[in-house]
């Protein structure tokens, strides 16, 4: 058995605690009260995938909430994308209106969180234009796509060979729903498809295609896309699937907050039988790896 | 000390498990540091023969450590002769209680055998366990697709079972808003935290809910189990609420 519970509330408080000294940040703390049976945090933990649904009259004070919880957790930095209300097939007017919610959450979240810049391909030049003022000449990191057309079309081409050059990893939501899906929403193999005409970029699967053992397979061949496991129930087994068809450097942890619990998504690491190393790449190894060539760039720490 | 509601014997019928082995569940519900867990088959989704279900689960509970799992003896009152499974449970085996799976059964809560069934559980005084879901209907094997259980008809035939204890399993998320709040209105019914999701999200659910209604549960091996334990950690909950939660409120369930 490789992961231990028997670890008390105050050591993962003591771990969050030292993980945030190590990146410079101070934390609130909530009161250290022991409880039983909980999971070590030892690791240094970045969520991948967040939104900025959460109490608040401000995307900062969303954000700020949202915070409280992953200090809880011992989050060090969170990834967000999109602003509020959604929608699944934004006009450019709309997604850089959701885009602007986002910089302004990350611009006061003190180096704690990343943005990637949410697109709609099918507005392919107002999506370049965006992906330019976001991240080319703007603080964003990433790209995020969602179900406003299937990911393994043409007009995405631009876009993807943008962001590579960007070095900004393109996160794509994949799900397969038995009971339908979403007229414009992407399959794990439809991001294969689109990930192996850019061998260049990085394609981040978003739910690991939703049903993820079918998901897995889909970009078992495909190396550059990797697996993001957040968004789907705290299924056992899911993590050493995707460990052992893909390799530990290409999982990343993400919950999907505020819609899923960080508790939920982060035990389907904790609880993983899969080695300790494995668990660090996967909680933030990966995804600061995938990172570190734009944080660079921008002079992001 | 965790009391744990919602846990599973046997092998889930379309995927190994890391934990589906008694030895290792064991092993992991006493690492993380659950003192008890009602424990129903996963055999009883899909077997015919619930008897034999019920045998080996009565003994694998019998063969953990003492007290650790207790058993909940599938019931499907569709079947023949299914009041002999119901004494079994209660006077061979001494289970607190019954596990219901009525959508892996094929009946609906309108269904006068259920009502016959909740009659029979209350007069024997058997804690019912009925299980909303087992997994997400969006991944489910396209040959086996079993949508959640339908509990509109539940308010009303609560309403005349008042010494009836149910617990719903799996129920937190696909049942909302007004479907809890008139379950909880109409008799002794307890949902537990296996799929309550949202960030922090015990924390916001007590604060429309019930503390006294809400007990842990992990829905283990098939989810794991951390994520019930993290979901303590998550929201800011007092001392009293984790008792309550952990093990206060189950304890009451069957001492009545
Ligand atoms: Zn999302």
């Amino acid at each position: 058995m490789s992961s231990d519970c028997r670890i008390t509330r105050r050591a993962v408080l003591v771990g969050a605690a030292q993980a945030a000294v190590a990146a410079g940040m101070s934390r609130a703390e909530g009161p250290v009260r022991r409880q039983p049976g909980l999971t070590r945090a030892q690791h240094v933990v970045w969520d991948a995938h967040g939104h900025l649904s959460a109490p608040g009259d401000t995307p900062a004070e969303k954000l700020a909430n949202l915070l409280k919880f992953a200090d809880r957790m011992g989050i060090e930095r969170v990834i967000v994308f999109m602003g509020y209300p959604w929608s699944q097939d934004p006009s450019p007017d709309e997604f850089r209106r959701q885009n602007d919610q986002v910089l302004e959450a990350v611009e006061h979240s003190r180096g704690r969180a990343l943005g990637f810049v949410y697109l709609n391909p099918q507005h392919t030049q107002a999506s370049l234009d965006e992906l330019d003022r976001c991240v080319a000449k703007g603080p964003m990191v990433g790209v995020k796509l969602w179900v406003a057309v299937h990911c393994h079309e043409a007009c995405l081409d631009p876009i993807v060979r943008r962001a590579a050059e960007l070095k900004a990893p393109v996160l794509q939501h994949t799900w397969s729903k038995i009971t339908g899906n979403l007229p414009g929403e992407s399959t794990a193999a439809e991001l294969a498809a689109l990930a192996a005409r850019h061998p260049a970029a990085t394609l981040i699967a978003a739910h690991s295609g939703g049903d993820w053992e079918p998901g897995i397979r889909a970009i078992r061949s495909t190396a550059n896309v990797v697996a993001e496991i957040c968004g789907g129930d705290p299924a056992a087994g899911m993590v050493e699937m995707a460990v052992r068809e893909l390799g530990a450097e290409r999982v990343i942890y993400g919950s999907d907050f505020s819609g899923r619990s960080f508790a939920s998504q982060l035990a389907k690491v904790y609880g993983a039988d899969v080695p300790e190393e494995a668990k660090a790449l996967i909680l933030s190894g990966n995804i600061r790896r995938i990172l570190a060539p734009i944080l660079a760039a921008k002079g992001i720490a | 000390m965790i009391t744990d509601v919602n846990v599973n014997l046997s092998r889930w019928p379309f995927r190994r498990l890391p934990c589906d082995e008694p030895a290792r569940l064991v092993e992991r519900l006493e690492a993380c540091g659950v003192t008890q867990a009602w424990a129903g088959s996963f055999d009883g989704l899909l077997h015919k023969d619930l008897g034999g279900v019920n045998a080996r689960l009565a003994e694998d509970c019998r063969k953990a450590p003492a007290g650790l799992l207790r058993p909940f003896g599938a019931v499907n009152p569709t079947l023949p002769d299914w009041r002999e499974d119901l004494r079994r449970c209660h006077e061979d085996y001494h289970m607190p209680g019954i596990r219901l799976h009525p959508n892996y059964h094929g009946y609906r809560l309108d269904d006068p055998l259920f009502a016959e069934l909740l009659a029979e559980a209350e007069r024997r005084g058997l804690v019912v366990a009925l299980a909303v879901r087992m997994e997400d209907p969006r991944m489910q094997h396209p040959l086996t697709r079993v949508p959640d259980v339908d509990t509109g008809p539940l308010p009303a035939l609560l309403a005349n079972r008042p010494g009836l204890r149910l617990v719903l399993l799996n129920a937190l998320g696909p049942l909302r808003g007004a479907a809890i709040t008139s379950l909880i209105g109409a008799g002794q019914v307890c949902f537990e935290i296996s799929t309550l999701e949202g960030v922090g999200g015990i924390g916001s659910l007590l604060d429309r809910f019930p503390l006294d209604r809400l007990l842990f549960g992990s829905h283990f091996p098939y989810f794991l189990l951390e994520s019930a334990i993290l979901k303590l950690q998550e929201s800011d909950l007092s001392a009293e609420q984790v008792k309550a939660i952990t093990r206060e409120n189950a304890a009451s369930i069957l001492a009545k």
